[in-house]
């Protein structure tokens, strides 16, 4: 994506310099005709619209790939947040909660059900997913997959006031064995 | 009558009283345009030392300049400032100035009314700023998402600044956005066609609609978070049947729109400027008009795509992902065509296309970068982080402030009629062009290394200090390129020698008349024969100045201007301008009680203050019309015309129509509102539904019935002589009907139940406004009637309480079906 705005943004600043190279071309309007084929129709109706179809498709094939799919190992987790600290549940271990780390399974895929107690916050771990907002009321699901045991930082990503600066979280990833022992007892 | 003796008997009968006073009641379109102007500038001022203040915060890691709540509001007004404060009040300056100065008439379609705006924006901006001084001011963001800007996140008044100020402002969007669409429709020169259009008119034509259409959604969630706030009505809690998202859909629904208000303005300069930078003409002007309307129209597509990350189900993320890629195709256009119009003549580097280039350069890499969030899974990662601040820094200031800086310095020399003489602008533009560069370009950097926006402060080890440290100093070098550009527009603009009247050879209007423009801005009125009159006849300014087009001869005393049929431009009615009245000033300030008395809780000033309008409304509106029929006057080269008070449709009757479409969109949107509580929002259905018994309904179809004949019976009866009484009488009737129809909703539910009762209180509250306003217009009309104002030519102003009786009632049948339709199907 990268390459290609800086392909595009040299493509213009070239033709843009090429024009105060020359001296005015013809006048007349069957040139303007032809200019208006060349410059409007050409580069701007088709070659944007041929840009960006190509682009909207390579979009939304990316994200049907990353949208949360129904699977027999998939963990679901709890995440609700507050002004300035997050909570997080368990589905597997009823009952239990844990405040600003939360613990999921390396290697398995993740459904997190966010929402918030009380302003809109945002669930974002920048190494493992995207963000999604955590809106009162509405529970938004965020699949995540994280490849190796260890910690990722995680931070709220929506402006909530006064220590929204400090407002961030830990997702802690275990190995199986880890997991199914923080599943069983305490570990906080 | 030689043209010195033109120009002064002119300038008495258009000019601003003198001294002081003058300012006060000006309703001069020059006046008011350079308040407006100079009024944007302070405000850029401000903005932009708060962005200084930033950029101190962030210089370096751990920073104890300023702590969380001091800094929240800051970087809160700086947005607030620069979008509503600045932005949109000085494209509007602009056009107030030179719209009918390119259009070839006299003044914009209601002076008064472009007086009104500028107060309101004034009081309004003001009331913004005193809470910025005290420390008070809105710290929630500049989009305000409740439930933090409501009383749960912020419970002191912060907030209602915000909500009170700008929709005061608002005001004056929209008034100043009726002015132009009626001035482009009706008031312009002689023979010049809507295809002979100056290309900026264009431009602010469709500017003018968008904001009529995208304004309302904001006014309406401002109006709804004032009363969840004051009143605890609960549109945005959640527990009792309110949901935050609907906040989010309206601010967007009014926020996508605002991108393209703010850019199309802009455009509107590049089109009008780059052609004469390259000594040719536009390239493909029918095409650019086109691209122009076709972005107005998709940009209303697309709010959804700030909401990305709001959970929204994902066919309709691929169906807004695609508008929003789709919308750059007609921006495509432009930027091509503008590069083809530089291919086809012989472009010259002078100030103003210095600017334009460093408004391509830096535009299409901020276009490039909105493509990129527009795709879905990479607006998830760098959503609310600094690559956004970057990208929407790159749009709005490569967009809007470069061209705005090539407009500037283009028609520099037509403000002041001085040649620019000191050559500071130069400097001032490198140090402008790296300095935003430098401060911007490694902000995308910080935010794809996961910098989010609106932190306080940066961490040591965060990896983004040295960015951050280079932003501040580029920032610093930014500020002072554009004290710079402020010195030299001023030093330019009071001792640089005299210019020519048109140094840069333009084939616009507004080089035709004297610089610094007359308060009659055109001796007389040319018939115009091409998109560039100037082209045709090189002698058209000594021919105006000469008294040669309409309207040359002012012995009348009266501020004569003309209208013209919408399509073809021909010459249909002459109309007899208001001269300077307090009226606009004292209109505003009263009308800043309602606001006051909302922010401070005395609501007792409420009432009054709308007393107070209404009794000057009375009064504004008395002022026009006469008593008698008149004959067609002479307008000048053997033509008579007919005033326009007695056209069926006068111009008020089109800046009736135009508000009323702002109006109806309002009404849209909280219909569109209910509509997504029921379905969306998470606790409903209410306890309980409203179950109409017979009252309401039979008065509201008898009051609907009513009003709808009374007001033609009334017709009719003017238009046969005879008189509108019992017309009138059945009308008022009506209206009363339909007020008791909308309190029978008060009187049966209570507003802070739940968010449904709240919304049938708001939609009751609707449709009594609508009946009272009818109401008086009706009694005002019989009065009007009684005085001898009205008869069967001069019937313009019963068309005009008409089309308000006509949008009363259907919106009164609507509201209300809509209000009753669940309790009835339960």
């Amino acid at each position: 994506m990268l390459a290609g705005a800086t392909a595009i943004f040299l493509l213009v600043l070239v033709l843009l310099l090429l024009a105060f190279r020359r001296g005015g071309g013809p006048s007349g309007s069957e040139a303007d005709a032809r200019r208006e084929r060349v410059w409007i129709q050409g580069l701007g109706l088709g070659f944007s619209l041929t840009v960006l179809a190509a682009l909207t498709a390579y979009g939304l094939y990316v994200g049907e790939r990353l949208l949360p799919r129904p699977g027999p190992d998939v963990v679901t987790v709890r995440a609700e947040g507050r002004q300035w600290a997050w909570s997080f549940g368990y589905a597997d271990a009823p009952g239990r909660s844990t405040e600003n780390i939360l613990h999921i399974p390396a290697g398995r895929p993740v459904d997190v059900e966010i929402t918030s107690a009380d302003v809109i916050h945002s669930f974002w771990v920048p190494r493992l997913a995207g963000k999604l907002d955590a809106i009162p009321g509405h529970v938004n699901v965020l699949r995540i997959e994280a490849d190796a045991p260890g910690d990722y930082a995680g931070v709220g990503a929506e402006f909530n006031g006064r220590d929204y600066t400090k407002h961030r979280f830990t997702v802690r990833a275990h190995d199986e064995a880890a997991w199914n022992a923080f599943l069983q007892e305490e570990m906080q | 009558m030689n043209a010195l003796r033109r120009h002064r008997a002119l300038e008495r009968i258009w000019g601003p009283r003198p001294g002081w006073r003058g300012k006060l009641t000006t309703v001069n379109n020059n006046d008011i345009g350079l308040m407006f102007l100079f009024l944007a500038v302070t405000f850029f001022v401000i903005g932009g030392i708060l962005a200084m203040l930033i950029r101190a915060q962030l210089a370096t890691p751990r920073s104890v300049f300023m702590g969380p709540d001091i800094y929240n509001q800051v970087f809160t007004m700086h947005g607030v400032i620069m979008m509503f404060l600045f932005a949109i009040p000085l494209f509007e300056g602009l056009t107030v100035y030179l719209l009918p100065k390119m259009l070839g008439t006299r003044d914009l379609a209601f002076p008064r009314l472009s007086a009104f705006g500028f107060w309101c924006y004034a009081f309004g901006g003001s009331l913004l700023i005193f809470a910025l001084l005290a420390g008070i001011a809105p710290d929630s963001g500049w989009f305000m998402y409740p439930p933090l800007s409501s009383t749960l996140g912020s419970p002191g008044i912060n907030p209602d600044f915000w909500l009170l100020g700008i929709t005061f402002v608002e005001i004056s969007a929209i008034s100043a956005s009726v002015e132009i669409v009626v001035t482009v429709l009706l008031y312009r020169a002689p023979g010049m066609s809507l295809d002979k259009l100056p290309i900026f008119a264009w431009y602010m034509l469709i500017v003018a609609v968008m904001i009529l259409t995208g304004f309302p959604p904001l006014i309406l969630g401002s109006i709804l978070l004032e009363l969840e706030r004051a009143f605890g009505m609960p549109f945005f809690q959640v527990d009792a049947g309110g949901d935050s998202l609907l906040w989010q859909h309206l601010f967007w629904l009014f926020g996508h729109p605002e991108v393209y208000i703010i850019f199309l303005p802009a455009a509107g300069v590049i089109s009008t400027v780059l052609p004469v930078m390259a000594r040719t003409t536009l390239l493909g002007y029918g095409w650019i008009v086109a691209a122009a309307i076709s972005l107005g129209v998709l940009s209303f597509g697309i709010w959804v795509h700030h909401m990305y990350a709001t959970g929204i189900p994902h066919m309709g993320l691929a169906f807004f992902s695609a508008a929003s890629t789709l919308v750059a195709v007609p921006t495509g256009v432009q930027i091509f065509a503008w590069i083809g119009t530089l291919w086809k003549g012989r472009p010259e580097m002078h100030m103003p296309m210095l600017w334009i280039l460093s408004f391509f350069a830096t535009f299409v890499m901020g276009g490039l970068t909105g493509v990129m969030v527009a795709v879905v899974p990479f607006d998830w990662q760098s959503h609310d982080t600094y690559f956004v601040v970057a990208h929407l820094h790159y749009v709005l200031v490569g967009g809007f402030v470069f061209p705005m800086l090539a407009g500037l310095y283009y028609w520099l020399p037509h403000f002041t009629g001085r040649k620019r003489f000191f050559k500071l602008g130069k400097t001032a533009f490198w140090l402008v062009f790296f300095g935003f560069h430098g401060t911007f370009l490694l902000l995308h950097w910080a935010g794809l290394l996961g910098m989010r926006r609106r932190i306080d402060h940066i961490e040591n080890g965060s990896g983004w200090e040295l960015i951050n440290l280079l932003a501040s100093i580029s920032g610093f070098v930014m500020a002072i390129g554009f004290a710079l550009v402020l010195i030299d527009v001023v030093v330019n603009a009071v001792v640089a020698v005299r210019g020519r009247r048109n140094p840069w050879h333009a084939g616009t209007l507004e080089w035709a008349m004297p610089a610094p423009s007359a308060s009659y801005n055109i001796a007389s009125i040319p018939e115009v024969r091409s998109r560039n009159p100037l082209y045709d006849d090189p002698e058209l300014p000594v021919r105006i100045a000469r008294g040669e087009g309409y309207l040359g001869d002012p012995s009348s005393g009266l501020r004569e201007i003309l209208t013209v049929e919408i399509a073809s431009g021909r010459p249909s009615s002459l109309v007899i301008f208001p001269t300077n009245t307090a009226l606009p000033i004292v209109m505003a300030f009263v009308t800043g009680g309602l606001f006051v008395g909302m922010l401070i809780k005395a609501y007792w000033l409420v009432p009054l203050s709308i007393l107070g309008v209404t009794a000057l409304a009375v009064w504004w509106a008395w002022s026009l019309g006469s008593r008698r029929d008149q004959e067609p006057q002479p307008v000048g080269h053997g033509l008579v015309l007919p005033l326009a008070s007695e056209a069926k449709r006068p111009p008020g009757w089109w800046g009736s129509l135009f508000l009323l479409i702002a109006n109806g969109v309002f009404f849209g949107s909280l219909l569109f509102g209910y509509a997504f509580l029921w379905t969306v929002a998470p606790n409903w259905p209410p306890p309980a539904w409203l179950k109409p018994d017979l009252t309401g309904p039979l008065l509201a179809l008898g009051g609907a019935t009513l009003s709808w004949r009374g007001i033609r019976v009334a017709d009719r009866g003017l238009r046969r002589n005879g008189g509108p009484w019992l017309g009138l009488l059945l009308s008022l009737a009506g209206s009363v009907a339909l007020a008791s129809a909308a309190v029978t909703i008060f009187m049966r539910t209570t507003h802070d139940a739940h968010a449904y009762d709240a919304t049938l209180w708001v939609i009751a509250g609707y449709v009594l406004f609508h009946a009272t306003i009818v109401g008086l217009m009706t009694v005002f009309l019989a009065l009007r009637a009684a005085a001898g104002y009205l008869s069967a030519r001069r019937i313009g102003e019963a068309r005009v309480v008409r089309l308000w009786t006509d949008y009363a009632v259907v919106t009164a049948l609507l509201g209300l079906g809509a209000a009753w339709l669940p309790g009835v199907l339960t």
